[in-house]
């Protein structure tokens, strides 16, 4: 199982991807993939991005054997995931979010063991390598305790443990921090990063809602909307694919005479309003200022209208506002479902 | 021998020797579940030597009971352990990882299967000591090599039905519950677990010939009781049909898993919607 990946061929690639599914009752039918194409070379960890219901796990069950693709095709380590399903399954492992793995009466160790055997590996080497997994996730002081007596979380970095007892070639990850605290979901992204840089050409495919996550982990991204991949680069690239600029967020007193569109004239761009804060009788406006233009000719202009504000914070360009601007809606908005 | 094949017969034994593992922990670790599991089971099997005996019938007819009851342990086990072991595994969202792992899926269900049987073990050893030491149940002499011979084979036949009844589960989960349970009472009466098969005439054949517990059934009484209990065939020919039946249904498993985890992964019913 530690044979060093064959290295000509790509970690994954998709062609035309395609899966629906049937409808509810009559319904038309649900079409998750609409024409998929990816190509992930080893040693890279690949984010796909994308809202509730976009595909991101149909794409990654087709990947890891579990499904049948409609149309297209796509293979795995250089093999076909219908065709050579086998080779593929040697050569992968895959870890989801909120999953429920092992028996409740086995212990966190035997319970990482227990998977490392079904994917062949000889136990002198599967223990010492789960006991360094425990030791990475922070779970040694739960080693022997029953998975049944776990929280969610200690649950998930077990979970998390459990990719990585068979060294795979191409590991999947779909939403691997679920549930985790900031720190251990913190140790755990760096722990993949390490393990990526430290093995020649392992390859990781990561789909995860933390536009953070995605941002410090992946070398590329795919954001993927309605089966369809939207736009894939690295995440600097996609920032600055949105047009550039300062993101400006001001505290404005509320009920000055000035509207909205008088304010947009007076700034020169687009505003929004954001959530007021009655407390503080005050409401957020929010615009982004192109490159080159100054903030304070903005101020200026607003207080002569007699706009009278409180507070400013600014920021550079995120990969939620490449993400908002290329999916033409935030994550949080249920558009598709 | 070549190396892939050395290296599939490895993979096969390691999951198989895992996959048993959990089964063995898991009816030995928890002490009150031990007893439940040891113990009640046995009682059916009890309540009818108690039945026999007050009725004043034919000594023989006590140990007819007890064979029966003690297989009615291994079918249960095989119907729910075996059968809806994958109903659960993908109510639980774990079936994915047994599906996205390298092991062959029939190193999985035969670990379960030798992990069932020995989970079970104690629990019919319990049912041979109240037999023997508590109601005083004769047999006759036997040979040990013909008994361990017919249950063994008794039992590959059973877990490899088993093992059909899994395939099953994989596509049809409610509805192969029904069939699950369509299949316990029924069995337990075709297969004449606790009166003598004769009874049930040319029905009885038929049953015979459908279901591999009756044959055990048929053949383990003959071993013990011997010219007591005249058989529907003679123990040889039970044993080579039992055989036989395991040898048949294994690869009727192992066509039907792979046709209709095909089928499951075209349908998108492999694994849960949520996942
Ligand atoms: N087994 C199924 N049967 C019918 N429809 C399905 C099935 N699985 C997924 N779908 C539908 O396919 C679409 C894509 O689902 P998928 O789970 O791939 O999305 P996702 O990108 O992983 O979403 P999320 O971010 O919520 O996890 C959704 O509209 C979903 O309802
Ligand atoms: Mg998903």
């Amino acid at each position: 199982m530690s044979r060093s990946p064959d290295s000509s061929t790509p970690a994954v690639e998709t062609r035309g991807l395609r899966r629906s599914y049937p409808g509810p009752r009559g319904a038309p039918e649900v079409v998750a993939l609409a024409g998929v194409d990816l190509r992930i070379e080893r040693g890279e960890v690949f984010g796909l991005l994308g809202p509730n219901g976009a595909g991101k796990t149909t794409c990654i069950k087709i990947l890891n054997t579990l499904l049948f693709p409609s149309g297209g095709e796509a293979r795995v380590a250089g093999f076909d995931v219908v065709r050579e399903a086998n080779e593929v399954r040697r050569r992968i492992g895959l870890v989801s979010g909120g999953e429920n793995s092992g028996y409740g009466i086995l212990t966190v160790r035997e319970c990482l063991w227990m998977f490392s055997q079904f994917y062949g590996v000889p136990s002198s080497v599967a223990w010492p390598r789960i006991d360094r997994l425990l030791e990475v996730t922070g779970l040694t002081p739960l080693a022997r305790t029953r998975i049944n007596r776990l929280s969610t979380g200690q649950r998930q970095k077990m979970n998390f443990a459990r990719g990585f007892v068979s060294e795979p070639e191409v590991l999947f990850l779909d939403e691997p921090t679920l549930g985790m605290d900031v720190n251990a979901a913190r140790m755990l992204r760096e722990f993949v990063l390490s393990w990526v840089r430290e093995r020649d050409g392992r390859t990781v495919l990561l789909t995860t809602h933390y536009m953070a996550e995605a941002d410090q982990m992946c070398d590329r991204i795919a954001i993927v909307d309605r089966g369809r991949v939207l736009a894939s680069d690295t995440p600097a690239a996609l920032r600055r694919s949105v047009q550039g600029g300062q993101h400006v967020e001001l505290e404005v007193r509320e009920g000055g005479a000035a509207e909205s569109g008088s304010i947009q004239a007076a700034v020169g761009v687009p505003v929004v309003w954001g959530a007021p804060h009655p407390e503080r009788g005050t409401r957020t406006l929010k615009f982004r200022l192109p490159e080159g233009g100054v903030l304070g000719d903005a101020l200026r202009a607003l207080e002569e209208i007699g706009v009278a504000v409180q507070g400013i914070s600014t920021r550079e360009t995120s990969l939620e506002d490449a993400f908002i601007h290329i999916v033409g809606r935030a994550l949080d908005d249920e558009g598709a479902e | 021998m070549s190396r892939a094949f050395a290296d599939d017969a490895a993979l096969f034994l390691r999951a198989a020797r895992a996959r048993a593992f959990v089964r063995i922990v898991g009816s030995f670790r928890e002490p009150n579940g031990l007893i439940a599991d040891a113990v009640f089971p046995n009682l059916g099997m009890c309540a009818f030597v108690m039945m026999y005996r007050a009725l004043g019938a034919p000594a023989y007819y006590e140990a007819l009971a007890v064979i029966g009851g003690i297989l009615t342990t291994y079918w249960v086990n095989v119907l729910w352990g075996m059968g809806a072991q994958f109903y659960w595994e993908k109510q639980a969202g774990q079936l994915q990882l047994y599906f996205a792992a390298p092991c062959s899926r029939m190193a999985i269900l035969c670990g379960m299967a030798v992990g069932g049987l020995l989970a079970s073990m104690l629990r019919s050893l319990v049912g041979v000591a109240l037999a023997v030491f508590v109601f005083h149940v004769q047999l006759e002499p036997f040979s040990p090599w013909q008994l361990f011979a017919v249950f063994m084979a008794t039992m590959a036949a059973l877990y490899t039905l088993g093992m059909i009844m899994a395939s099953l589960f994989l596509l049809y989960g409610r509805e192969a519950w029904h069939t699950c349970n369509a299949f316990m009472e029924p069995a337990f009466f075709l297969s004449g677990l606790y009166f003598p098969i004769r009874t049930l005439g040319a029905f009885g054949a038929v049953a015979a010939a459908i279901l591999p517990l009756t044959l055990g059934v048929d053949a383990l009484r003959q071993v013990l009781l011997g010219a007591r209990s005249p058989g529907l065939m003679s123990v040889r020919l039970e044993f080579l049909a039992l055989c036989g039946f395991a040898v048949l249904y294994f690869f009727v498993a192992r066509w039907s898993l792979r046709y209709l985890e095909n089928l499951s992964k075209q349908e998108g019913r492999l694994t849960q919607r949520w996942q």
